[in-house]
């Protein structure tokens, strides 16, 4: 398990938090690594709270239970930092991304006295400027990729790109969209 | 393989019946004297039947035969003398006998 | 040439389908195994495989409309879950006795109640007298080679019994993980044509099927069915050897994970097995001498060769994700204990139930097993023989 990431997401049901955990097992898978992406499934309600899981690893991955101590922890929602303990558990050498349009100082409060790595995305921005609506997976992905370094970011672009043009065959329009939010996201992140 | 009925009974061991008792056959019923069960025998009369028909096709059984569209005597093989026939025939042309 | 892919549990079990593109599939939608006829019929929809699929009213009618397709002469399957297969019950023993070498895509879920839609293994173990041979899988790798495998055995001449193919709801059904994916033609070959001796709509040839059966016969073909059982045995055996020459995939009644020298064993079925090989794994490289017997073929239950494996073992934990309610262990348990005495093999058992309902099941978990068994052991401390393992108390 030594070279396994292990991601949680916390979404809210219908925010695509589950869509960007497959995602980022779709591109890792690309770039040669083993995968794991999968949900924990309730009874599925818009709005409510839920976890996403992905495993990363150069070796094959056997272990099928959730994810207890994450190297890194993606919110997609920041109202549920007050709902759900998202730090439980995370490795005080791991990180985590809130998307917020607030500073870091103003989240970290909010984290339960977590001593790594605290990043803000205002994923909503970026999105709306991109999209032109609120779309946050994208952005997030790119963040976790960033934040992660699960994989060199320009291969993650390429395979990004070849992704969404499978994807959104009959809605090309929105791919150059998609594709301007997980370049602004690694631009906002600095990274 | 097909299935020969008169080569299984109720003394064949398992070995010797078909896969999910299934019969690879068919009309294997005309092998099985099921007259012998008859406690009330129908009789045909010739002399007052018209030939209208109504019999055969209420018969459970198949056990009128016709033959050019005229129908013949009972297979009494065959026949479980339930009476129906005798019900439908309107011209009194099947009279139920007690026994066989 | 194998092709490398990442795919749900749910997605390769429907690619297997396509490739195998069987005559008839009749299928009526329930959660985890709703993506199944869905996938498929979107391939039907997209001119990629000519399967008649038929949208049912219910289970109990999907499944009684494979029975009759397949008796009509058609290769067919269907796919369900928890309640779904529990409305099938009378129809699976119907199956059975009329040897109808159909095959069902099973997505492991819990019965109810409490109400829940999660894993467990409620629904196969409750189906496991129904005289289906029935195959667990791993993962989604396991799911899709399984039923590449499925009608070779079923539709062998020894056997013609319907097959089971089980995968864990949502653990493996919903994530997406790493797969190596045969070539249509491949599979195809493997597969080969459905070709029936004897079938309904064969003109000029009639049969009956499932006809009334007095005692004098009933008894007599119940054996039947179970001889075809056992036949089984040495056929899925063939089918697997056939298989790993095609893939390079190896396949047994069961998979002996790191057991050469293994005092202590956990037998267990499904995605957890995967959980305790990496605990395994970890106790190895602390010293432990721990394996894994991962059982794969539940039915026929191959009771010999497992008491063979576990001969030399000092005990032996055996997992059931299932509750039997005969308030003495679980399926799993009883039967792999009754094995045991059966062969003469005394070993010292402890009967887990554990992951009811979604509960998770940790590589931690099974640190504890172990421990529980060394403890047993080499202190000799009494510990429960049936325990939850898991369970907050």
């Amino acid at each position: 398990m030594a070279n396994t990431l292990e991601i949680r997401w916390h979404g809210r049901g219908g925010q695509g938090a589950k869509t960007a955990a497959l995602l980022l097992a779709d591109v890792a898978f690309k770039t040669g690594k083993y995968v794991q992406g999968f949900p924990e499934y309730g009874p599925e309600r818009m709005g409510a709270p839920i976890t996403a899981y992905n495993r990363i690893s150069t070796d094959p991955i056997r272990v099928h239970s959730n994810i207890y101590t994450p190297e890194l922890v993606v919110v997609v929602d920041e109202t549920l930092l007050h709902a759900v303990d998202v730090t439980a558990g995370l490795k005080e050498d791991g990180a985590i991304i809130v998307n917020s349009p607030k500073p870091v100082e103003e989240i970290k409060p909010l984290l339960n006295g977590y001593k790594g790595r605290v990043y803000t995305l205002d994923a909503r921005t970026i999105s709306v400027k991109a999209l032109g609506k609120y779309f946050p997976n994208s952005p997030m992905l790119a963040a976790a990729v960033a934040v992660s370094g699960v994989m060199p970011k320009d291969e993650f672009i390429n395979e990004m790109q070849a992704s969404y043009e499978h994807k959104f065959a009959k809605k090309p329009e929105v791919i150059e969209g998609n594709m301007n939010a997980l370049k602004m996201t690694f631009e906002a992140l600095g990274l | 393989m097909r299935t020969d009925v008169s080569k299984i009974n109720e003394k064949s061991p398992h070995q010797d019946l078909t896969e999910g008792l299934m019969l690879f056959n068919a009309g294997t019923t005309k092998e099985f004297e099921t007259g012998e069960w008859r406690t009330n025998t129908p009789v045909w009369k010739p002399d007052v039947c018209k030939q209208c028909l109504l019999c055969t096709p209420v018969c459970p059984d198949s056990s009128i035969p016709v033959v050019d569209s005229k129908r013949l005597n009972f297979d009494y093989d065959h026949c479980k003398g339930c009476g129906i026939c005798a019900k439908a025939c309107p011209f009194g042309a099947i009279e139920m006998k007690e026994g066989r | 040439m194998a092709k490398r892919d990442r795919m749900s549990g749910n997605e390769a079990v429907s690619y297997a389908i396509r490739q195998i593109n069987p005559d008839v599939m009749p299928a009526f939608p329930i959660t985890p195994s709703t993506e199944i006829p869905q996938m498929v019929s979107t391939y039907i929809a997209n001119g990629q495989m000519d399967t008649e699929f038929i949208p049912v009213e219910s289970e109990h009618s999907s499944m009684s409309a494979t029975i009759g397709a397949e008796a009509a002469g058609a290769r067919s399957l269907t796919a369900t879950s928890s309640a779904g297969l529990a409305l099938m019950w009378e129809e699976l023993l119907l199956a059975a006795s009329n040897r109808m070498p159909l095959a069902l895509a099973l997505v492991n879920r819990t019965l109810s109640g409490p109400i829940n839609i999660n894993c467990d293994h409620t629904d196969g173990m409750g189906a496991r007298d129904t005289g289906w041979i029935q195959i667990y899988s791993e993962n989604n790798q396991e799911a899709y080679d399984n039923f590449v495998q499925a009608y070779p055995i079923a539709e062998h001449k020894d056997v013609h019994l319907p097959i089971m193919i089980c995968q864990d709801g949502f653990i493996t059904s919903h994530a997406v993980e790493n797969i190596e994916l045969l070539e249509d033609e491949e599979v195809k070959n493997f597969v080969g044509e459905y070709e029936p001796e004897e079938f309904l709509l064969n003109v000029g040839k009639p049969i009956a099927v499932g006809p009334y059966s007095v005692s004098n016969y009933a008894m007599e073909a119940r054996k039947n069915q179970e001889i075809a059982m056992e036949n089984a045995r040495d056929v899925i055996l063939e089918v697997a050897k056939e298989f790993e020459k095609l893939s390079g995939r190896k396949y047994g009644f069961f998979e002996e994970y790191r057991m050469e020298d293994a005092d202590y064993v956990m037998v267990i079925i499904g995605s957890a097995a995967g959980t305790a090989k990496q605990a395994v794994d970890d106790l190895r490289a602390q010293g432990k001498k721990v394996g894994v017997l991962k059982l794969r073929v539940f039915r026929p239950f191959p009771a010999k060769e497992i008491a063979e494996a576990l001969k030399n073992a000092k005990a032996v934990a055996i997992m059931d994700r299932c509750e039997s309610y005969n308030a003495n262990g679980g399926p799993l348990g009883m039967e792999v204990i009754a094995g045991l005495f059966r062969n003469k093999v005394m070993v010292e058992t402890v009967n887990y139930i554990y992951g009811l309902a979604g509960r998770d099941f940790t590589v931690t978990d099974v640190y504890d097993i172990f421990g529980q068994l060394e403890d047993l052991v080499e202190n000799g401390t009494e510990i429960e023989q049936f325990q939850y393992i898991g369970l907050r108390k």
